[in-house]
């Protein structure tokens, strides 16, 4: 039989900062209390952790980390590249890692003063990466900007307009009003407060289709199946989980593929993660999809398989991704509505749904799907 | 006008924007099997030779998407349209449009190469870009 990942490991600690625009404090504090949260919560001691990942964008040395926790010796390190894919991605490389034996017990952290300090949103620093000189001396320098450009043709071959995506937008901050750790929390809007919100990129994106600039950090730790049930809290196992990067893509989008109204990346995940786990769509309970954009979770519902091609905008006014609906989405806000801290936050609600612990708890939540577009994760209990 | 950021060449660009000063569109060429490809690598990923060359573009194409931003590079800048284009080549860039507005860019349109420069905001010569327009008679 070939051999796989599935139920190989599973998520036994979480901790996280609160979520702000100005943490007033630096980034590798944040990485070190969101990560002795994450330990503490998991009923182990730094000196337990040997194996550590993050994302190359993350601006804590692992070394200064170590020695701010007191962790003693680590064995296995690991970095993510890119953007919010790499959050799926620091687990994967986790469950390798524990399944393998090359470490016991691995941390994956993300802080950031992702608003107070380097903003995502703004234009690219000019000059810094390879691969850039297509884009940024044409003014294609923001991911809104760069994002909308495939959302257009998406837009155009389902007769999608604005107004549908901000129905997602209400939703999510519907969910992040009842969820104490939310940056929105107790701040839902309207649909006209959606429409009312500036352009962005006209007719695509408004202000409110864009997700947060969050300060903050979040943290978690891995083990095997085996030691997490000597744990104290309900393991969360990973069931399946997968990357997908196909040839001729660039950090946020792939123009060089035939039809970009088609999130081909995202088709190609979710037919792995169901062949890998053999669960189907509707055997998820709750999902988190990352949604640095409003249109994206649009292309996720169907790409996963929770409704047809062009059914999205139906099925959301539907009530199909409500806390009561058939497949909750995103219960804590999301990365509109919670805080973005590069979708590893929507990993997090993932593990406390199916602990039962969530501020906005889908009862009896057995399976929730985490994903990122490019990648994601079935979470199940252990 | 507009000022705009200058790009950064390395080794595996550097034929693109050496074009760029002489108002030529290059495209790199597979030397072993003829394949375009755009943006380049310095390796064919169809056939894995390393020997290129180049083919001017002949200046047309067709618009697939485009946006207009109004979270310009600066705040006062004029806002850009931005498109992805399909160039007669079979290959997709990424450029500007000129001399239409917002509304009368279409799906599928027709355009043609054309040059401009403008101040740059990262050295001290001015940046030549090229652009695409409407194509004559087309606008």
């Amino acid at each position: 039989m070939e051999r796989n990942l599935c139920d190989q490991a599973a998520i036994v600690g979480i901790g996280q900062t609160e979520f702000s625009k100005n943490s007033g404090r630096s980034e590798l504090q944040l990485a070190a209390e969101a990560s002795y949260a994450a330990i503490k919560d998991a009923g182990l001691t730094p000196a337990d952790i040997d194996g550590m990942a993050t994302f190359t964008l993350d601006s804590s040395d692992e070394l200064l980390l170590m020695r701010a926790l007191g962790i003693q010796e680590v064995n296995y390190w690991s970095r993510a590249p890119f953007g919010g894919a790499g959050a799926n991605t620091t687990v994967m490389q986790a469950v390798a890692a524990v399944a393998s034996g090359a470490a016991k017990h691995v941390l994956i952290w993300r802080a950031f003063n992702e608003r107070s300090g380097h903003r995502f949103g703004q234009p690219q620093d000019p000059g810094t990466t390879v691969g850039w000189n297509w884009y940024l001396p044409f003014g294609l320098d923001t991911p809104a900007k760069i994002y909308s450009l495939t959302f257009q043709r998406y837009m155009d071959r389902f007769g999608y307009t604005n107004e549908d995506f901000g129905h997602y937008t209400v939703v999510a901050r519907d969910h992040a009003a009842t969820n104490p750790a939310a940056w929105f929390y107790e701040r839902p809007i309207t649909i006209e407060d959606h429409q009312n919100s500036r352009w962005i990129v006209e007719p695509i994106l408004r202000l409110l289709d864009c997700c947060q600039e969050s300060d903050g950090g979040v943290a978690m730790i891995l083990t095997t199946p085996e030691r997490a049930r000597d744990l104290p809290k309900p393991p969360v196992l990973v069931r399946a989980i997968t990357d997908c990067q196909l040839i001729h893509g660039h950090v946020m989008f792939n123009y060089y593929q035939d039809d970009l109204a088609r999130y081909e990346e995202n088709y190609r995940a979710a037919e792995r993660l169901y062949g890998l786990s053999g669960l189907r769509p509707e055997d998820m309970d709750v999902a988190t999809l990352y949604e640095n954009f409003s249109p994206i979770v649009f292309m996720q519902l169907e790409g996963f398989g929770f409704c047809k091609e062009g059914e999205a905008r139906d099925f959301i006014r539907e009530g199909h991704i409500g806390l009561n609906g058939t497949i909750p989405l995103n219960p804590h806000g999301g990365l509109l509505g919670e805080a973005y801290i590069h979708g590893v936050n929507n990993i997090l609600e993932g593990v406390r749904q199916i602990r039962g612990e969530a501020a906005n708890q889908i009862a009896d939540a057995e399976h929730a799907l985490v994903a990122g577009g490019r990648g994601g994760m079935i979470l199940g209990k252990g | 006008m507009s000022s705009v950021i200058s790009p950064t060449p390395d080794g595996v660009d550097q034929y693109f924007w050496d074009g760029v000063a002489r108002k030529q569109l290059l495209l790199q060429k597979c030397a072993a099997c003829q394949a375009l490809r755009q943006p380049p690598a310095p390796m064919c990923p169809e056939c894995n030779a390393l020997e290129w060359d180049t083919q001017e573009a002949g200046g047309r194409a067709t618009v697939y998407s485009w946006i207009q931003s109004h979270h310009p590079t600066e705040p006062d800048a004029a806002p850009r349209i931005i498109a992805v284009l399909d160039l007669e080549e079979g290959v997709r860039f990424v450029c500007n449009l000129v001399e239409i507005d917002l509304a009368d860019v279409s799906f599928g349109m027709d355009v043609e190469l054309c040059w401009a420069t403008y101040p740059s905001m990262t050295q001290e010569a001015d940046q030549i870009l090229p652009q695409f327009r409407p194509v004559s008679g087309d606008k």
